[in-house]
C-alpha cells in the first residue's frame, strides 16, 4: 500500500519529464561544445543539472506529492552535503582566489 | 543462551550493549592507567614509545567508539521505546544487527593486541598506534608499515556500519512509533536529544567512511590521496576527519544532556524549565556542530579568513549550550531537591561540563589555541567534557534507570562513595592538565624531562586516575551486591513523570499492557489541565504478539569481520567469502517471515 | 510484513527509513565529489581529463541511465495498478539499461587503463576511479536488487501488495541516477 498525498503524476507526466531530461542533457552537451558559451559554461551547467536533479527527485521519486517529512529527510542532508562541498572548495581554493585579487 | 543470540527485543539488546560497552570502558580505563603510570615520573622507561603510542590510540578509540557511544546506545535501546510508548523499535532485526556488528568490530580491533605474530611483527601487540584521529600521512604505509593502522581503519568501518544502521532505526522509531497523543513537543528530552544525535550519526559517519576508504586505497592499492609526493594533501584527511569528528563530539554529549534533562526534573519534582528552548537548543547545537570543524585545525595554516570564520562559529555554538545550562539551573531553582546518586551525577555533569566548556571556548580563539593545541590543555578539555560530561551523565542514567531495568535499586550509600571518589578523582586527574599543558607538556609523548617542570602535576594526575579506578571498583561492587540484596523497585521508585515509570520493573516483554494515550509532557504528573495518567491494567486485555528471534542479524554481521580479516591478510578470496555471507544473510533476512 | 501498524506520521516506516538512508548517501557522495573537486588540476603527470574523457560516449551513458529511471517509474505505476505483465517488462528493462550502463563503465575504465590512466597513475585517476567506481558499485547493487524483484515477479510472488518494495527499489535507483547527473556535470562537462 502506498500513500498518495493528493495529486499524483500520470504516465503522461513521466514521459514529459523524460523528454525534458533528454532535451536538457542535449543542451548541456551542446553548451559544452559551443565555444561561445565557455564563459558561462560552469553556472549554466550547474543550473541545468540542478534542474534535472530536481525533476527526477520531485517527480520520479515522487517527493513533490509525498509527506513533507521526506523532503526534510532528504533535503537537510543534501543541504549539509552542499555546504560541505562549498566549504571545502573555499578552504582549498579561497585563499588562492584572494591572492589573485579576483 | 540461544535466545540471546537471536534476540530482537530492544530491552535485551540494550543489556547486551550495556555489558559489552562497560567491558570496553574498563579496558579503556586500564589503558588510561597504564598511560598514567608511565607519566607519573619523568624519563619513564616502563613503556617503549611504540607501545605507548598504542596505549593512547586504543584508549581514545576504545573510549569514544567502544565505550561512550555504545553506553549511550544501551540507553537508546532500552529506554526510548518505553519513553515513547512503543513495544519495540521500528526494525528489531536491524537493531540486533547493529549490536552484533559493534561487538564484532570491537573484538576485531582489539584482536590487534595479540596479532603481532600473525604478521611477523617483533612484538605481540600490533594495536593501532596513530592516535585516535589517525592523521595522514603518519598513517600511510611509508610511516606505518605494519598492520596497526589497517586494524584501525577496518575496525572503524565496521563500527560505522553499526552506528549508521542504528541511526536509521531510531530516527524512524522516534518519529513514527510514538504513542497516540505524544506530539513531538511532548517527547521526553532524552528522546529528543537521541533523535538529534541520530541525525548527526547518519550525516557525519558517511564522511569518515569516505576518509577511511581513501586511506585504505592509499595503504592497500597505492593511491596518493594523502601523499604529497603523488599530488595528495594530508590536510584533506584532517578536513574529512573533523567534518565527522566534530559532529561526533556532539553525538557523544547530546544523549548525556538528554539524561540530565530527565534526572534533574524528577529529583526537583519540577518539570524541565524551558522545555521548548532546551529542545530547540539541542537541535541548534546539532546543526551548528557542522559549521565548526576547522577549529581542530587552527595550527595547520588555513589562513586568517578561515581561522576567523571558524573561531566565530565556535564561539557561537557556546550559546545554545549555555542556554541549556541556564535552563537546568532554573529547573533546580525552587524545586524539592532530593540528592540521590543519580541527581548528584547530574549536577556534577553541569559543573564539570561548564569547566570543559570554558576550556573549549578558550580554544575558540586561534591565538590562544596556538599555545593550547596539541598540549595537555586539550587533554584536560576533552576529559572534562567527555568524562565530566558524558560519563557522569551516563552514570546518572545508570543510577536513574537501573531500578527500571533490573527491578532493584542500586545502593545509595555505595553510590555516593562512587560519586565522590569519581568527582574528586577526575578533578585531580584532569585539572592539573590545564596547567601542565600551558607549561608546555605536549600530548602523546611517552615521557618527558624533569626540566619541563610538570612532574608534580603529572603525579597528581596519576593519583587522580587511580582514584577514578577505585571509584569504578566501588561501582562494580554496587552492581554485584545489588544483584543479591538490592532493594526491589516498584514501577516508579523515584516519582518520575515519563511513560517508562508507568510499567513494572523490569518491564514485561511487551512493555505496555495497553498503549496509553498521552495528554502532556509529564504524563504521570498532574498538570494544570490534566490529572496524572490512570494506571495501566496489570494484564493485557488480549494476547500481545511479540516477534520471535532471528539468526540472520548475527549471521549477516559475521560477514563484516570476515571481509576485514580478508583485507588485512591480503586474501581477496576471504573478502569475497565475507561479501557472500553478507549477501546470503540479507536475502534470508529479507525473505524470513517476521511480524513486528 | 503485511498488516499495517498505526504510525505517528502516517507514512510507512520502511519508506521513511529509506529516505533517511538516501539523505545519508548525499553526504557519502558529497565527500567523494568534494575530494574530486579539491584535487582537480592537481595531477603531477597525465593523462589529464581533457585528453581522455569521452563526452559523446558518456552522454550516451547518461541518456541510458535517464531512460532507466523512466522505465522504473513505469514499472512502479504498473505494479501499483496490478498490471503484473507490464511490471515484469519494465522491471527487466530498468535492470537491462542498468547493465548497459555498467557495461559502458567497464568499457570506459578498460579503455582509460589502456590509454595509461590507472588508479595510481595520478591524482585524477585516483579520484576519478574511486568516485565513479563507488557510483558503479551502487548501480551494481541496484541491478541485483531489480533482478531479484523481477525473478520474484516471474514466480508470481510480486503483486500490488508489494508495491512498496518496488517503490523503495525505485527510490534507490533514481537516487543512483541523480548522483550520476551530478557526476556527469562535475567530472565530464566542467573540466
Amino acid at each position: 500500500m502506498s500513500e498518495q498525498g493528493g495529486a499524483h503524476a500520470t504516465t503522461g507526466t513521466y514521459l514529459r519529464v523524460a523528454a525534458i531530461l533528454v532535451m536538457v542533457t542535449l543542451i548541456e552537451v551542446g553548451i559544452f561544445y559551443v565555444p561561445a558559451f565557455q564563459g558561462v559554461l560552469v553556472p549554466l551547467l550547474l543550473v541545468l543539472s540542478a534542474l534535472k536533479f530536481a525533476l527526477v527527485v520531485m517527480f520520479y521519486m515522487h517527493l513533490k506529492f509525498d509527506n513533507r517529512l521526506f523532503t526534510f529527510l532528504f533535503g537537510a542532508p543534501l543541504f549539509l552535503a552542499l555546504g560541505v562541498v562549498i566549504g571545502l572548495l573555499f578552504l582549498f581554493y579561497g585563499s588562492v582566489r584572494l591572492r589573485a585579487g579576483v | 543462551m540461544k535466545s540471546w543470540l537471536t534476540t530482537t527485543d530492544h530491552k535485551r539488546i540494550g543489556l547486551l550493549y550495556f555489558w559489552t560497552a562497560f567491558g570496553f570502558f574498563l579496558l579503556g580505563g586500564l589503558e588510561a592507567l597504564v598511560i598514567r603510570a608511565q607519566l607519573a615520573k619523568p624519563d619513564g622507561i616502563g613503556l617503549s614509545a611504540e607501545l605507548y603510542n598504542q596505549m593512547f590510540t586504543m584508549h581514545g578509540t576504545t573510549m569514544v567508539f567502544l565505550a561512550l557511544m555504545p553506553l549511550s546506545a544501551a540507553f537508546f535501546n532500552y529506554i526510548i521505546p518505553l519513553q515513547i510508548g512503543a513495544r519495540d523499535v521500528a526494525f528489531p532485526r536491524l537493531n540486533a544487527f547493529s549490536y552484533w556488528v559493534f561487538l564484532l568490530g570491537g573484538l576485531f580491533m582489539n584482536a590487534s593486541f595479540l596479532a603481532g605474530p600473525l604478521f611477523g611483527a617483533d612484538r605481540l601487540s600490533v594495536a593501532p598506534d596513530g592516535g585516535w584521529f589517525g592523521y595522514a600521512n603518519l598513517t600511510e604505509r611509508q610511516f606505518s608499515p605494519g598492520p596497526n593502522i589497517d586494524f584501525w581503519l577496518l575496525g572503524l568501518q565496521i563500527l560505522g556500519i553499526a552506528s549508521l544502521a542504528a541511526g536509521f532505526n531510531f530516527i524512524v522509531t522516534i518519529l513514527n512509533m510514538r504513542a497516540p497523543g505524544m506530539k513531538m513537543l511532548r517527547l521526553p528530552p532524552f528522546s529528543w536529544m537521541t533523535l538529534v544525535t541520530q541525525f548527526l550519526v547518519i550525516t557525519a559517519f558517511p564522511v569518515i567512511t569516505v576518509a577511511l576508504v581513501l586511506l585504505m586505497f592509499d595503504r592497500f592499492f597505492g593511491t596518493h590521496f594523502f601523499i604529497p609526493a603523488g599530488g595528495g594533501d594530508p590536510i584533506l584527511w584532517q578536513h574529512l576527519f573533523w567534518l565527522f569528528g566534530h559532529p561526533e563530539v556532539y553525538i557523544l554529549i547530546l544523549p548525556a544532556m538528554g539524561i540530565v534533562s530527565e534526572v534533574l526534573p524528577t529529583f526537583s519534582r519540577k518539570p524541565l524549565f524551558g522545555y521548548t528552548v532546551v529542545v530547540y537548543s539541542g537541535v541548534l547545537i546539532g546543526f551548528m556542530g557542522w559549521g565548526v570543524w576547522s577549529h581542530h585545525m587552527f595550527s595547520v595554516g588555513l589562513g586568517p579568513i578561515a581561522d576567523s570564520v571558524f573561531s566565530a562559529t565556535t564561539m557561537l555554538i557556546a550559546v545554545p549550550t549555555g542556554v541549556k545550562i541556564f535552563n537546568w539551573i532554573a529547573t533546580l531553582w525552587g524545586g524539592q531537591i532530593r540528592f540521590t546518586t543519580a541527581m548528584l551525577f547530574a549536577v556534577g555533569f553541569i559543573a564539570m561540563f561548564i569547566i570543559g566548556g570554558l576550556s573549549g571556548v578558550s580554544h575558540a580563539a586561534p591565538p590562544a589555541d596556538l599555545q593550547q593545541t596539541d598540549t595537555y590543555y586539550v587533554v584536560a578539555h576533552i576529559h572534562y567534557v567527555l568524562f565530566g560530561g558524558t560519563m557522569l551523565g551516563l552514570f546518572a542514567g545508570m543510577y536513574y534507570w537501573w531500578p527500571k531495568i533490573t527491578g532493584r535499586l542500586l545502593s545509595e550509600t555505595l553510590g555516593k562513595w562512587h560519586f565522590w571518589l569519581t568527582l574528586i578523582g577526575m578533578n585531580l586527574a584532569f585539572f592539573p592538565m590545564h596547567l601542565s599543558g600551558l607549561l608546555g607538556m605536549p600530548r602523546r609523548i611517552y615521557t618527558y624531562g624533569a626540566e619541563l617542570g610538570v612532574t608534580r602535576l603529572n603525579v597528581i594526575s596519576t593519583a587522580g586516575a587511580f582514584l577514578i579506578g577505585l571509584a569504578m571498583l566501588v561501582f562494580l561492587w554496587n552492581i554485584v551486591r545489588t544483584r543479591r540484596v538490592g532493594r526491589p523497585a516498584g514501577n516508579d521508585p523515584w516519582g518520575g513523570a515519563t511513560l517508562e515509570w508507568a510499567i513494572p520493573s523490569p518491564p514485561p516483554v511487551y512493555n505496555f499492557t495497553v498503549i496509553p494515550h498521552v495528554e502532556s509532557r509529564v504524563p504521570l504528573w498532574p498538570t494544570e489541565r490534566h490529572g496524572p495518567m490512570a494506571p495501566l491494567p496489570l494484564t493485557p486485555p488480549a494476547p500481545i504478539h511479540v516477534p520471535g528471534g532471528s539468526w540472520w542479524p548475527l549471521f549477516t554481521a559475521f560477514g563484516l569481520p570476515v571481509m576485514a580479516i580478508g583485507a588485512l591478510s591480503h586474501h581477496l578470496w576471504l573478502v569475497l567469502v565475507g561479501v557472500a555471507i553478507v549477501i546470503v544473510g540479507i536475502y534470508r533476512w529479507a525473505y524470513e517471515p517476521f511480524e513486528v | 510484513m503485511s498488516h499495517a501498524h498505526p504510525t505517528s506520521m502516517g507514512v510507512d516506516s520502511r519508506k521513511m527509513a529509506f529516505w533517511a538512508f538516501i539523505g545519508s548517501e548525499c553526504l557519502l557522495f558529497g565527500s567523494l565529489i568534494s575530494t574530486y573537486l579539491i584535487y582537480k588540476g592537481k595531477s603531477l603527470v597525465g593523462p589529464y581529463p581533457h585528453e581522455i574523457l569521452n563526452i559523446p560516449f558518456t552522454s550516451f551513458s547518461t541518456f541510458d541511465l535517464l531512460m532507466s529511471s523512466l522505465a522504473m517509474v513505469l514499472a512502479l505505476a504498473a505494479i501499483q495498478r496490478g498490471d503484473m505483465k507490464q511490471a515484469k517488462i519494465w522491471l527487466f528493462v530498468t535492470a537491462f539499461l542498468g547493465l548497459v550502463f555498467l557495461g559502458g563503465q567497464v568499457w570506459e575504465f578498460s579503455h582509460f587503463a589502456h590509454e595509461g590512466l590507472g588508479l595510481t597513475t595520478n591524482i585524477f585517476g585516483s579520484t576519478f576511479y574511486v568516485l565513479t567506481g563507488t557510483h558503479g558499485a551502487h548501480v551494481t547493487v541496484g541491478v541485483i536488487w531489480l533482478l531479484t524483484l523481477w525473478v520474484q515477479a516471474l514466480r508470481g510472488k510480486l503483486g500490488p501488495g508489494q508495491a512498496l518494495t518496488v517503490e523503495i527499489a525505485g527510490l534507490y535507483w533514481h537516487f543512483v541516477d541523480v548522483v550520476w547527473i551530478v557526476i556527469f556535470t562535475v567530472v565530464y562537462l566542467i573540466q
